[in-house]
């Protein structure tokens, strides 16, 4: 599966291009995709959620395939097209500047 | 020769400035971690090429970032992929796992209601004055946490909290433990100081912390005159050789206790205003004292646009401007509580850093100034090493 991460968390995790291919365990949902990628890159634990809760953190969103997933419970299924690698899963940083 | 380095945390980024003794020529590398901030960067006394940053986001959270290098490259603790290779395993990434120990509990909201305790960032690391793989860490909401691997896993020393925290409300600035200090004589001994609490001292190593804000004297924020916690302490310092007499800047009003926080008492003498952040000790001269005032809580700029840092070397009451280098019209930066340091070298270097991005230094006590560099992103903090 295909994850496109924001520029900062591919920068500390030392990941080159747009984002990383994940094995994750089936059933693919948003936590599957999570904790696959917490695991390859522990570094990423607590920046994209937080350590106990495990809640996405707020300036965080998730999309796949044009929807905004950021709100789905996270044990919500992925669409085909992502599990296929077809299309990626985006985490992205929010634009919340100002 | 003796060498210095100053280590600079910005609102986006961390820089490392390099001289030799005379302190004359600068070499700046960075930014490290850049577009993060950069709450506070602090090397170990033990072993100086060991340095703790605290990196953090509004969108990501908080990362710790250790050097084994004195700054050259820099990895969270437990992420490197060497780490894979080790005995320990698969490393857990729990560098930034900041959890509060036990039930989270609750402290005084804007409101007066009660709210719960929620961790976001933090503010100052303090290195063990013993083991560079121990290390402080002050945190906001308010909290005190310790590692001792290397800052691969942290603890809260919950006793903290229990120091009436449920009384404890934020300030404007967030409620953080900002400050700490670790007695050169006492390993058993340390003082914090948070926003809009105040001062507080443990003796038995962290487990159990007791308020220390005794003379202090807050009337537009607490109409108890007598009350134990809810100053609003923006800096505490000390020197080395004599843990007992602390030196505060409070919001308003400059203070120093003699007997390790019993009593505290106004020392502000003729400074212009006695509104600031930062406060620092000399490293030779137990009695000499800087601040750099601010016009007021309401402009958090100098008296007047002149940046001017005041000295006392009497321990108090008797304040010199120092202006010789620092700009003397139209400035109107402000000095952050965690971005003034001195170093230990035998004419005593001081620095400190501004909201507009100048570091500058002093390396005669004071003396005299220049700008070590000008155009920095905000200064949050600035610390120095003396390396022989």
């Amino acid at each position: 599966m295909r994850v496109h991460l924001p520029y900062h968390l591919r920068k500390l995790a030392q990941i080159e291009g747009e984002g990383v291919e994940l094995n994750v365990a089936a059933p693919a949902t948003i936590a599957a995709v999570l904790d696959a990628l917490e695991a390859q890159y522990p570094v990423l634990r607590g920046t994209v959620r937080d350590h106990g809760t495990l809640k996405r953190r707020p300036f965080i969103r998730f999309f796949a395939c044009k929807e905004d997933l950021s709100h789905e419970p996270t044990t919500t299924p992925l669409p085909e097209a992502v599990v296929k690698g077809e299309e990626p899963f985006l985490i992205i940083g929010a634009m919340a500047g100002g | 020769m003796s060498k210095v380095r100053v280590l600079v945390g910005t609102k986006k980024g961390a820089f490392v400035l390099t001289s030799d003794g005379k302190r004359k020529n600068w070499e700046v590398s960075g930014p490290h971690f850049a577009g993060w901030e950069i709450y506070h960067v602090k090397g170990s006394s033990v072993d100086p090429n060991r340095i703790y940053a605290s990196q953090s986001s509004g969108w990501f959270g908080q990362i710790i970032q250790r050097s084994d290098d004195g700054g050259k490259t820099w990895t969270p603790p437990g992420s490197n992929p060497d780490d894979l290779k080790t005995p320990e395993g698969f490393p857990k990434g729990e560098s930034n796992k900041f959890v509060y120990d036990g039930a989270v509990g609750t402290h005084m909201w804007y409101d007066g209601t009660q709210h719960p305790w929620e961790f976001k960032r933090i503010w100052h690391v303090e290195p063990s004055l013993t083991d560079p793989d121990t290390v402080f860490a002050g945190a906001e909401d308010a909290a005190i946490f310790k590692s001792t691997d290397g800052g691969k896993t942290w603890k809260e020393l919950s006793g903290l909290r229990g120091a009436k925290g449920n009384l404890w409300q934020p300030g404007a600035g967030g409620m953080a433990v900002h400050t700490i200090l670790l007695d050169h004589k006492n390993a058993n001994r340390m003082f914090v100081a948070i926003s809009a609490a105040g001062a507080f001292r443990t003796d038995d190593g962290g487990k159990t912390w007791k308020p220390i804000n005794k003379g202090l004297k807050s009337p537009y924020q607490l109409p108890d005159p007598d009350a134990e916690v809810g100053h609003c302490v923006h800096r505490i310092a000390m020197h080395p050789s004599r843990p007992d007499v602390l030196f505060m800047q409070k919001h308003w009003d400059v203070m120093r206790t003699d007997n390790a926080g019993g009593v505290w008492n106004d020392i502000g003498g003729n400074l212009p205003t006695d509104f600031g952040f930062p406060i620092d000790v000399h490293a030779h001269e137990p009695n000499t004292v800087y601040v750099v005032p601010i016009k007021s809580d309401s402009e958090h700029y100098p008296l007047d646009g002149k940046l001017r840092v005041y000295r006392s070397r009497s321990g108090g009451n008797d304040w010199e401007a120092l202006t010789k280098g620092l700009p003397q019209k139209d400035c109107y930066v402000n000095v952050l509580r965690d971005a003034m340091c001195v170093d230990s070298m035998d004419s005593c270097g001081i620095y400190f850093g501004t909201t507009g991005g100048q570091v500058y230094g002093s390396a005669d006590s004071g003396d005299t100034w220049e700008p070590i560099v000008r155009d920095l992103p905000a200064v949050l903090s600035v610390e120095v090493q003396t390396l022989k």
